[in-house]
């Protein structure tokens, strides 16, 4: 549905996206994460036909963003960083605009106005002015807008921000729920946002594409191998850690552990495993028939967050590494 | 074309709603009827002392109170136009809404020309508040109509040409009032540069006199169609416009 191929906008002095690929199948949700200033609102621009690319291409729906645009912005929803609406207008008398302006009329337009002032639950303020709305209501409007000429393509600038945590909830179930009609493209730096609404995510820092992958992959990926948590406690309040440690590594299959947490007569064990190597069922039966307590067992599956982090980290460090190379360097030259 | 339309009738009710609209038609009219008094008292003094001088054929209503008050209209729309085109674009920019508007299956074009026709209808609507005043001198006087008629024609050739040259100002900035100050400037650049021409007879002054904007007007006040000034601003809108469209390209590259 969408196809991104090297695509880069260069300002007069900076780079704000970096030669970004990537591609989005029909009726999927991808999150488009990255710290603020990595460069998501000027893709979803490029995407939007806002801003036209440095080089590069985009297209969607077959059509490309520079050569079609209006083709492109027939079949895109597009929801800015701030709702676009005019504060003098009403919340009908906006959506009849906008739903004209994407060429929609007569009964169509009002069964569509209706349909979306259920859908973003904002019918009780249909009449209402909308530069009296509170943010959450405006965001719901913004959203409205964007759907309301059932586009095959959403994309949303962070719709959460600036909502209260049940708003966010149900912004995120509306979007949801969005899901398999339309293919979503939601920006965000929220990281819990995209392990819940999303199954694709797309990471960039400074520009360039770090990581695209669906999440669960992208957290398998992150460690390479399986990795398992486990608390173990002694009978009679004392545990003998470096045991428990050289019989956990003798399981077979196991090819780390490392002890995590040690408080009197308990330890929390993190046992790293080959890929595709299933344990966790010889671990427990290796510390019961030891004659240990087994508190609990869980799959240590790293949290995107942590993933993220990582990724922009590392990126950075090796950047760093480069300039104080550059910097070492300079003197002998 | 449809689009031209959506985009002109939002644009006239933002006028509307806000009390933008109404300040303008109440200052245009309170002006417009302060000339009407102070023309007609001129017109009826003068003819009082003509009477009694004992010329005794009729004085000209068109040539002796409309025409002036035209052409002194032309002058005061200077003033207004500012006021009409200042937040066309520039209040989008501010706002984020022409993200809205630029990513919508709108031409550029057609959003350019749904809000300079609907600055061109408003003015229009200032011009219809003058008709009141109009209807005293056709209760009590016999002007010729069609003079008249072409005199409005001339007031809203000019405010077009006038009213694109202040669009395209305002896609400059996100300012309203900046926008609003750097119009005003500029046409009353476009008013005073005729002005060489009173004391010099260069071909440069000849020029700066032929680009001014008001000495085109007054072949509409004396109630003659010349082509020459009707293809003046007619070069004038194309041109305000043309350069509206280049600098909302640009906004895409730049912004």
């Amino acid at each position: 549905m969408i196809t991104v191929k090297d695509l880069t906008k260069r300002y007069s002095r900076t780079v704000a996206v970096d030669g970004i690929s990537f591609e989005v199948g029909k009726g999927q949700i991808v999150g488009f994460l990255g710290p603020n200033g990595a460069g998501k609102t000027t893709t979803m621009r490029m995407l939007a036909c806002f801003l036209p690319p440095s080089s590069g291409a985009a297209s969607v729906a077959g059509f490309d963003v520079l050569e079609k645009p209006l083709e492109v912005k027939r079949r895109i929803g597009y929801l800015p960083e701030t709702p676009p609406i005019y504060p003098e207008m009403e919340t009908t008398e906006y959506l009849e605009f906008v739903g004209k302006l994407k060429g929609l009329s007569g009964s169509e337009l009002q069964k569509r106005i209706d349909y979306v002032c259920e859908r973003c639950a904002i019918a009780d303020v249909k009449n209402k002015l909308l530069g009296k709305l509170s943010k959450g209501y405006r965001q719901r409007v913004g959203l409205a807008q964007a759907i309301i000429h059932n586009p095959d393509v959403l994309i949303l600038d962070e719709p959460t921000a600036g909502l209260d945590p049940k708003q966010i909830n149900e912004t995120r179930d509306l979007i949801k729920s969005l899901a398999g009609d339309h293919t979503i493209i939601l920006s965000t730096h929220i990281l819990p946002e995209v392990e819940q609404t999303c199954e694709q995510v797309i990471i960039i820092n400074k520009g360039k594409l770090v990581a695209t992958d669906s999440v669960r992959n992208l957290q398998a990926r992150a460690r390479g191998a399986e990795s398992v948590l486990l608390e173990v406690a002694g009978r009679n309040g004392s545990l003998e850690v470096p045991i428990v440690r050289h019989k956990l590594e003798q399981v077979s299959g196991v090819s780390q552990v490392l002890v995590k947490q040690e408080i009197d007569g308990r330890a929390v064990f993190e046992v790293e495993s080959q890929k595709g190597q299933l344990v966790r069922g010889d671990l427990a039966r290796a510390v019961v028939e030891s004659g240990w307590d087994l508190n609990e067992l869980r799959p240590a599956a790293m949290s995107l967050e942590e993933i993220f982090l990582q990724l922009t980290q590392s990126d950075v460090a090796a950047e760093d590494d480069k300039t104080s190379a550059a910097a070492a360097k300079e003197p002998q030259a | 074309m449809r689009n031209v339309w959506i985009i002109c009738k939002k644009e006239l009710s933002s006028y509307f709603v806000s009390p933008v609209a109404y300040v303008l038609l109440a200052m245009y009219s309170l002006i417009f009827g302060l000339f009407f008094w102070l023309f007609l008292q001129r017109f009826v003094v003068v003819g009082i002392e003509m009477q009694m001088r004992g010329q005794s054929f009729p004085m000209n209503v068109n040539e002796e109170l409309i025409r002036p008050l035209l052409s002194n209209m032309a002058v005061v729309g200077l003033f207004f136009i500012p006021m009409i085109t200042m937040r066309l674009f520039a209040e989008e920019k501010r706002t984020g809404t022409i993200e809205l508007l630029a990513t919508s299956p709108v031409r550029d074009l057609e959003i350019i020309i749904g809000k300079w026709l609907a600055a061109l209808l408003l003015f229009c609507s200032l011009l219809f508040m003058t008709g009141l005043d109009m209807a005293f001198i056709f209760r009590y006087g016999k002007p010729d109509l069609k003079p008249l008629l072409i005199g409005y024609v001339g007031l809203i050739l000019q405010a077009g040409a006038l009213l694109a040259i202040g669009t395209f100002i305002s896609t400059l900035t996100k300012n309203q009032i900046i926008a609003g100050i750097s119009t005003f400037c500029v046409l009353l650049g476009l008013w005073i540069i005729e002005w060489p021409s009173e004391f010099e007879s260069a071909t440069w002054a000849k020029v700066l006199s032929y680009m001014s904007i008001v000495t085109h007007n007054e072949s509409f006040a004396r109630g003659t169609i010349d082509s020459k000034d009707a293809i003046f601003f007619i070069t004038v809108i194309f041109l305000g416009l043309f350069f509206t469209a280049r600098s909302m390209e640009s906004l895409r590259w730049r912004s």
